[in-house]
């Protein structure tokens, strides 16, 4: 017990030293100012939330492979903690859009991909509502997962094909691209803390799946005695 | 026997049991009608408008009503309780789902090509010069809605609710193939017609991918 609350403060620490670094270490942005720190959670989130769809992925086809019962947990974790990092560079895109592009919301590429991921793991989690059987709740999730899964890249590549105003990628982009050292290094730092975040919540999330399975068994040996 | 002839005697099974009574193909035609027919009152529709939005209205159209039309395709199965006569009739079940995909993309493309003539009168395009492009657009782009509406539909038979669920799972999934024939399409509906290549390999790239997926997991979706 006191082991995870050790691990859950370290955790915090981590991401308060991130937002520390972000405000006061980081240069502040040129011509954007103040609004751009906002980049550090928000591109750092977006990178958790895919780490925590891959993963939902690997524990997807391990479940489909192995079936067995933690996988599905896994994935479920996975993609809840994954849809929260989303739904977190949802919101904080248009607060950041607002004052630069003068507007909260435009339907640019990685706005909208960003957008039809989100809706394809809030499917999935839906799914997994109207499906009693743990059995099979657990093998069609994990098959339309991997189905969603497989149509990230392609919704990504449709959209930035033909729709586009984000600004272009600013870590791994083109030539020309990249971030001032020290605003790399606090990105950087974030996007440790952000998976070490996810990576924490996902633990924690499965711990409660267990213990809900394992509810789940109680009762229905309760029902058959 | 092989493949091909066992997925021939099930595609067969799949147009007779629809050609006997017709009824998916009667109500999806009324249907992306009814949707044709409102849309145009959302806008003026002899504009230039109409030009630049048509393409996405049909596709969306089509969308929609792919995802009414390929309820039954498991569901069917299941009510009559045939899903596992159909698994022992054949040793691989991509065999079924190959059948049910093939039947699917032809009933979504006669669909299409019987409305064209319709929609380019409704909404003032021409098509004939271009109608070959537009049968390939079509195809490739019912396919890829077929083969994930297929694998779908698998799917929401074996849940509650599955009338909603199945356009909820499967609309999202198909985003990619939305535009790709959204764009193409109005750009072979253009003053100036042409063929967006880039379209046609993305197209052909999002069915090659499912079709794979299907066939390495489709086992799994009718596992009972």
């Amino acid at each position: 017990m006191w082991k995870r609350g050790l691990v859950g403060a370290v955790v915090l620490s981590l991401v308060g030293a991130a937002a520390y670094a972000s405000f006061f270490i980081a240069p502040t942005e040129r011509t954007m100012g103040l609004i751009q720190k906002i980049f550090y959670f928000h591109a750092a989130s977006a990178w958790a939330g895919m780490t925590a769809f891959s993963v939902c992925f690997v524990a997807n086809l391990l479940y489909v492979w192995r079936r067995q019962p933690k996988w599905d947990s896994l994935g479920v974790s996975a993609a809840e903690v994954g849809l929260a990092f989303i739904t977190i560079v949802l919101i904080t895109g248009p607060i950041w859009a607002k004052p630069v592009w003068g507007i909260y919301w435009t339907w640019d590429a990685r706005l909208t991909s960003t957008f039809v991921l989100w809706l394809l793991y809030i499917s999935y989690l839906l799914l997994r509502t109207l499906v009693e059987e743990p059995d099979r709740r657990a093998l069609l999730s994990a098959l339309f997962g991997i189905f969603a899964f497989l149509d990230v890249p392609l919704v990504f590549g449709a959209i930035r094909w033909w729709r586009t105003q984000h600004p272009a990628p600013v870590i791994m982009g083109g030539p020309g691209s990249g971030l001032e050292p020290t605003m790399r290094a606090v990105f950087f730092f974030s996007v440790l803390a952000l998976h070490a975040l996810m990576v924490f919540l996902i633990v924690e999330r499965y711990g409660l799946e267990k213990l809900r399975m394992e509810l789940d068994d109680l009762r229905r040996e309760a029902e058959v005695a | 026997m092989s493949l091909f002839a066992n997925t021939t005697v099930l595609l067969g099974k799949e147009l007779r049991t629809e050609f006997r009574s017709r009824e998916l193909l009667t109500t999806t035609i009324v249907f992306i009608l009814i949707v044709l027919v409102l849309f145009s009152f959302t806008f003026d529709p002899l504009s230039e408008e109409a030009r630049r939005f048509g393409a996405g209205l049909l596709w969306l159209a089509f969308l929609f009503a792919a995802s009414l039309m390929l309820q039954p395709c498991f569901l069917r199965e299941q009510t009559n309780d045939t899903l596992s006569a159909l698994r022992l009739s054949v040793s691989d079940p991509f065999v079924i789902f190959l059948a049910k995909l093939t039947a699917n993309t032809l009933f979504l493309l006669l669909t299409e090509l019987l409305l064209l003539p319709i929609f380019a009168i409704m909404y003032n395009v021409r098509v004939l010069p271009v109608f070959h492009w537009l049968v390939l657009v079509f195809f490739l782009g019912s396919l890829g809605v077929s083969i994930a509406g297929t694998a779908l539909s698998a799917i929401s038979a074996q849940a509650r609710m599955r009338e909603l669920l199945l356009p909820l799972l499967l609309l999202p999934l198909l985003t990619p193939i939305l535009i790709a024939s959204t764009e193409l399409t109005s750009a072979l509906l253009d003053r100036s017609p042409y063929v967006q290549w880039k379209g046609v390999g993305f197209l052909v790239a999002f069915d090659v991918v499912f079709l794979t997926a299907l066939w390495l997991f489709g086992e799994y979706l009718l596992e009972e």
